[in-house]
């Protein structure tokens, strides 16, 4: 076992070059989409838009404009959270998922027969099907470089050291310099992910933002899929059991009927 | 606004729901047959049959609907067995797609077995083998073949809504009702498959009648369950506010709870309350699938 290892994005200094997104596609030899064909969003100059099984990073353009003059953009390369509790591994029913040593949550895709119950399991909208292999696919966190020593694709292809990748205790000491530093300059700066506390036991890649969690797409207070297993298996035990009895008191009450006619056989 | 709503949609359209409809009729049905089996007549013993029928050949189409689903139908194994570590079984209790997958196997097996002693008590298998099993299961072990193959039909008709809610997308996840609600659908369309099926099948009027006033019960509670579900999505109620509300409401409540409620009030025939019963069945899964599914991974706007 190595130690947990992740990455720390610190969204203030990403530029938006989409470096680590051609840095991943690249190692990973991840198709082009619509056969090499872009298609323009329309909206915004932000062009993958989403995450999924051909992009394992996606850099979001927040684009927070009022006017020509009066805006801001916020950049953030998103990524699998590599959840220490992680709702894909959990539901997962041919075990295609796994923990690995390095801590970090990798789906095989040989063993992967493409159900599809992680992509609606994960709170983040992380996983999605790979048409070319016809299983659900995502960001490794480069298993195949960690297991040589290297580190990732994307943190490595990154200019501004936006995206930084470690060992996890490592990381959020430097997360929480910067979050000071940040702060002393006035900026409202707070951590997503970063808390073993914190939702789904922590993130092993967290993030730095600068405005609420919502804005950049991510959900405030991600869950686990099963916390709704014992209310809802609950429920559906007890609409049995009413179904049942009504049933039941139904068929009883009938053969007493007919008892009272004469017997059945009479009807 | 829910964290729901930044999860991906998995893609489970028109297979998964033709699968929901499917495995709730016979899962129903196969409910229905053993509660007859166990406290019904020897007159009700046809439509048992009946019911043990539609159940097996339900589980069969719902194998299979499930296995083209995949993305890799010849994987589907893997679902059942380590595929790397054999013959190591795949199983886990708290994922409903994992303990789903051994519950269709187990549930197909039983109300085949079912059917089998059915229609060997009514001389219409001629294969030796087939027959020679179907044989086998008469009497008390026919009984309680029934009865494992009716409490493994209740669960398949409802661990599909909670499959539903052990998730993290909207609507589905948002509210603990959705096992319940399709429990109770299951359950009412496989009384109206009965009720239709029990018309050919030579079941006595009285015993058309007796289904379709428990029909009524089981509409009245999945009425129930269907506000409870609604009223538990809060303010996350506007996303029906789209077509897919509009088949819930009309479709759903109006054609497929209401106009057989009413139609049974009346006495009318039975067989097109029973008719109505399954179109609401099959529209209820189309409106809770496709108005999730319909929901885009959340957009970061301009100006937020
Ligand atoms: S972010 Fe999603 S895909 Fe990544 S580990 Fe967490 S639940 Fe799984
Ligand atoms: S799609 Fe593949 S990885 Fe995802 S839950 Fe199903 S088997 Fe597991």
């Amino acid at each position: 076992m190595s130690e947990p290892m992740g990455f720390f994005t610190d969204t203030t200094v990403c530029i938006g070059c989409k470096a680590c997104e051609v840095a991943c596609k690249e190692w990973n030899q991840l198709p082009a989409e619509n056969g090499g064909v872009r298609e323009l969003s329309g909206d915004s100059y932000d062009n993958t838009r989403k995450l999924d099984g051909i992009h394992w990073r996606h850099v979001r353009f927040i684009e927070q404009f009022k006017g020509p003059y009066d805006g801001r953009w916020l950049m953030m390369s998103d990524v699998c959270k590599h959840c220490v509790q992680a709702g894909c591994l959990e539901v997962c029913p041919t075990g295609a998922i796994i923990r690995t040593q390095f801590d970090t949550v990798v789906i095989q895709s040989d063993v992967c027969n493409g159900c599809r119950a992680c992509i609606a399991a994960c709170p983040f909208g992380v996983i999605d099907i790979n048409p070319v292999s016809g299983t659900a696919q995502k960001c490794t966190l480069c298993y195949d470089r960690l297991q040589v020593g290297l580190e990732p694709a994307c943190s490595k292809a990154c200019p501004t050291d936006s995206i930084q990748f470690g060992a996890i205790a490592e990381l959020r000491t430097r997360a929480e310099k910067r979050v000071a530093q940040l702060k002393s300059q006035g900026v409202a700066a707070e951590l997503y992910g970063a808390s073993p506390t914190g939702p789904l036991g922590g993130l092993n890649s967290f993030y730095l933002l600068v405005d609420k969690p919502e804005v950049y797409g991510l959900p405030r207070h991600p869950e686990l899929p099963t916390a709704n297993l014992a209310k809802s298996g609950g429920l559906s035990m007890a609409s049995a059991a009413v179904l049942g009895l009504l049933a039941i008191v139904g068929l009883r009450k009938r053969r007493m009927d007919e008892q009272g006619r004469g017997g059945p056989g009479n009807v | 606004m829910s964290d729901t709503f930044f999860s991906g949609a998995p893609h489970w359209t028109w297979l998964i729901i033709l699968y929901f409809f499917v495995g709730g009729i016979a899962g129903g049905a196969s409910f229905l047959a053993a509660v007859l089996d166990w406290f019904g007549g020897p007159e009700d013993r046809p439509v048992a049959r009946s019911g043990y029928n539609v159940a097996a050949v339900g589980a069969i189409v719902s194998g299979a609907l499930l296995t083209i689903d995949l993305g890799r139908p010849l994987r589907f194994w893997h679902m059942l067995f380590q595929s790397a570590n054999l013959p190591a079984v795949m199983f886990k209790g708290w994922s409903p797609i994992s303990f789903g997958a051994w519950a269709i196997l187990a549930f197909g097996l039983f109300s085949v077995l079912a059917a089998l002693g059915g229609m060997a008590e009514e001389g219409r298998l001629h294969n030796p083998t087939l027959r020679a099993v179907g044989g086998a299961v008469h009497g008390g072990l026919a009984k309680l073949v029934g009865a494992v193959a009716g409490l493994l039909g209740i669960f398949i008709a409802g661990y599909t809504g909670v499959l539903l809610s052990v998730t993290n997308r909207p609507i589905w996840a948002d509210g603990p009702w959705l096992g319940a609600l399709f429990l109770a659908s299951g359950v009412s369309t496989g009384t109206a498959a009965l009720i239709l099926l029990g018309r050919r099948r030579g079941a006595t009027e009285q015993a058309l009648a007796r289904l379709s006033a428990f029909d009524t019960k089981a509409l009245v509670v999945e009425l129930l369950v269907l506000v409870l579900f609604v009223a538990s999505l809060g303010s996350l109620n506007k996303v029906w506010v789209s077509f897919w509300g509009l088949i819930l409401l009309v479709g759903v409540v109006a054609f497929g709870i209401l106009a057989p409620l009413w139609l049974h009030l009346q006495r009318r025939p039975v067989a097109s309350a029973a008719r109505l019963v399954l179109l609401g069945g099959f529209l209820l899964r189309l409106a809770t699938i496709f108005a999730s599914e319909g929901i885009e991974r959340y957009r970061v706007t301009a100006g937020m």
